[in-house]
């Protein structure tokens, strides 16, 4: 009881103090908004819809989740505040798992916007709701995993936004999100492979078309066997290099 | 003896090769305000920090009334409050909303912790700027509610960190008033200051610490009577003493067990190696007819004890506090 009174309030005062004010919900609307209309422009009277659809809900998710964690944990870290989170008498993967879901509800809420406005405006047929449900959390999970991986390294705000931007912009690239991986260069393919987000656009895409590159059945074991991999990595990191 | 609440047993920090804590054992009783000095560098905080599980401990150990902090780092959390040496609350929220908050990372039901942070307003006076944001309180009261933020799950040991350091006056002597009622009421205090002066007002028992090492452990006043080389009474006249050296040696002839000597012309240093009678020396000066007006003895006080044992002197200890 006392360590769920504690873990509501940590992701309640990050919601408040972080994912809820004003400009990250406009950056939840904007940023999305905005890459569907440069879809748009770009394809003219072409446009289809179920391509570019799981595209634009990845980057959605990944450009907000990535950032948000590692700078509010980076920053907390440098205000001294998160020692009070570390002082307190709540497990390490409850205090982990407290920081990460404001995160994680902050990625599937940036998803909204794309999937509204394919379904409602653009008429976008989706070929299997649960796995496109599915998909959106799991890429929230592994993208906010992510985030949490990076502010372990970082000391600085400005490290956590490079260093997440180190990360992101090649993975657009490489996770087949816009290229296929069969596209890439024979030796380049197998690093795609390596990453996690790579297994959350397959599902993402396996949702709308109903066609991806892997089975779905092991792009849910991979995404799920990163995020444990992930998690536990950066608990490791975070109780040997925070608490020194 | 009172029931230890705090033992630490051969406490030892590395970093790499640097030795932080080297070895330092120490008890601490059940209701007693405990001071950690030392200079810079000394090890206090990082003291603190094996204390209360913010850093790994090289070696030793550390039980909090029987518990092994190294087993059970978040059951000894669960009975500690800690104040770090500097302020560490949410700048965004306010006062209020920090203490709710700090309440519930204790498990303190909703009722429990609005109650309990409304109670803590009041005691440190801040009721007012309770809906203020944290951000924009002064120093001393982002210090007051921070000590407020270490006590709202009614911990059983305080760990303050340096609590009135760059702080107004008027605050400082607020907290120290607070340590002090806080410890009538049965809470362990462990301080670390680099004010000796604070720590000879506020502590029971005190060690000192340099270079990672405990010098001397002991209560105030043990330490301060170690310090003791002379003994010393200053004795005001009424009226000037125009042939001093001759006063002065006709009354050493007297008491031979004393020195003698003239502070200026009314006033006489009586200096003696073992505890002074000053009763028969009044007697001998009011058959005299030297009318004594003021008689005072000269106490060493902590700081000349910190100087003694670890041959720091304290201008240099505060100048570099100051510029940390």
């Amino acid at each position: 009881m006392k360590q769920s009174i504690a873990f509501w309030n940590i992701l309640l005062k990050d919601m408040k103090n972080y994912y809820l004010k004003p400009p990250n919900i406009s950056w939840g609307i904007v940023f999305p908004f905005a890459w569907m209309l440069m879809m748009f422009i770009r394809t003219r009277t072409v446009f289809n819809i179920e391509e570019v659809f799981s595209g634009i809900v990845a980057m959605s998710i990944l450009f907000g989740t990535t950032s948000m964690l590692s700078v509010t944990i980076t920053f907390e870290r440098k205000s001294r505040s998160f020692e009070r989170l570390l002082l307190a008498p709540i497990r390490m993967e409850l205090l982990i798992t407290a920081k990460i879901t404001g995160a994680i509800l902050f990625g599937i809420f940036n998803s909204i916007i794309p999937v509204l406005f394919s379904v409602l405006y653009f008429k976008a047929a989706v070929a299997d709701w649960t796995m496109l449900v599915t998909g959106i959390i799991l890429l929230s999970i592994i993208s906010t995993l992510l985030g949490l991986f990076i502010s372990v390294s970082a000391k600085e705000v400005f490290e956590a936004q490079t260093y997440s931007n180190f990360f992101r912009f090649p993975m657009i690239f490489l996770c087949g999100l816009f290229i296929p991986i069969s596209a890439l260069p024979v030796l380049i393919q197998p690093l795609s492979y390596l990453l996690p987000v790579t297994y959350g656009v397959d599902i993402l895409k396996y949702s709308i078309t109903g066609d991806n590159a892997l089975s779905i059945v092991l792009d849910l074991a991979f995404v799920i066997t990163f995020c444990f991999i992930l998690f536990y990595s950066s608990l490791f990191f975070i109780k040997k290099k925070w608490i020194i | 003896m009172k029931e230890k609440i705090i033992e630490a047993r051969n406490l030892t920090k590395k970093y790499d090769d640097f030795t932080a804590v080297n070895d330092i054992s120490f008890q601490v009783e059940k209701g007693e305000i405990f001071g950690l000095l030392g200079p810079n560098g000394a090890g206090k905080t990082t003291t603190i920090n094996m204390l209360t599980g913010m850093a790994k401990i090289s070696a030793g150990k550390i039980y909090y009334d029987g518990i092994d902090l190294t087993k059970n780092m978040k059951k000894a959390q669960e009975i500690i409050g800690v104040v770090a040496d500097e302020s560490n609350l949410y700048d965004e929220m306010s006062g209020y909303d920090n203490l709710c908050f700090c309440g519930s990372l204790y498990g303190l039901s909703k009722t429990e912790r609005e109650n309990k942070a409304k109670d803590l307003l009041n005691i440190f006076r801040l009721n007012e700027a309770g809906n203020r944001k944290f951000k924009a309180y002064s120093k001393g009261m982002k210090r007051k509610l921070t000590i407020a933020a270490a006590l709202i799950h009614n911990p059983q040991i305080l760990f303050l960190d340096e609590p009135t350091s760059g702080i107004d006056v008027a605050s400082a002597r607020q907290i120290r008033d607070l340590i002090k009622t806080l410890n009538e009421k049965n809470t362990t205090v462990f301080l670390t200051t680099h004010y000796i002066e604070e720590a000879e007002r506020l502590c029971d028992r005190v060690a000192f610490l340099n270079k990672g090492k405990i010098i001397m452990i002991d209560t105030v006043n043990n330490l301060i009577n170690a310090a003791k080389d002379e003994h010393l009474i200053e004795v005001v006249l009424k009226e000037k003493i125009s042939e001093k050296v001759q006063f002065a040696l006709k009354l050493n002839e007297e008491f031979p067990y004393v020195n003698c000597s003239f502070k200026n012309d009314d006033t006489l240093n009586i200096i003696s190696s073992k505890q002074i009678d000053i009763s028969p020396i009044v007697n001998h000066l009011s058959s005299q007819n030297k009318f004594i007006i003021e008689a005072r003895l000269h106490r060493p006080s902590l700081e000349d004890a910190f100087v003694k044992w670890t041959g720091i002197e304290i201008d240099l200890m505060k100048k570099e506090k100051e510029k940390k």
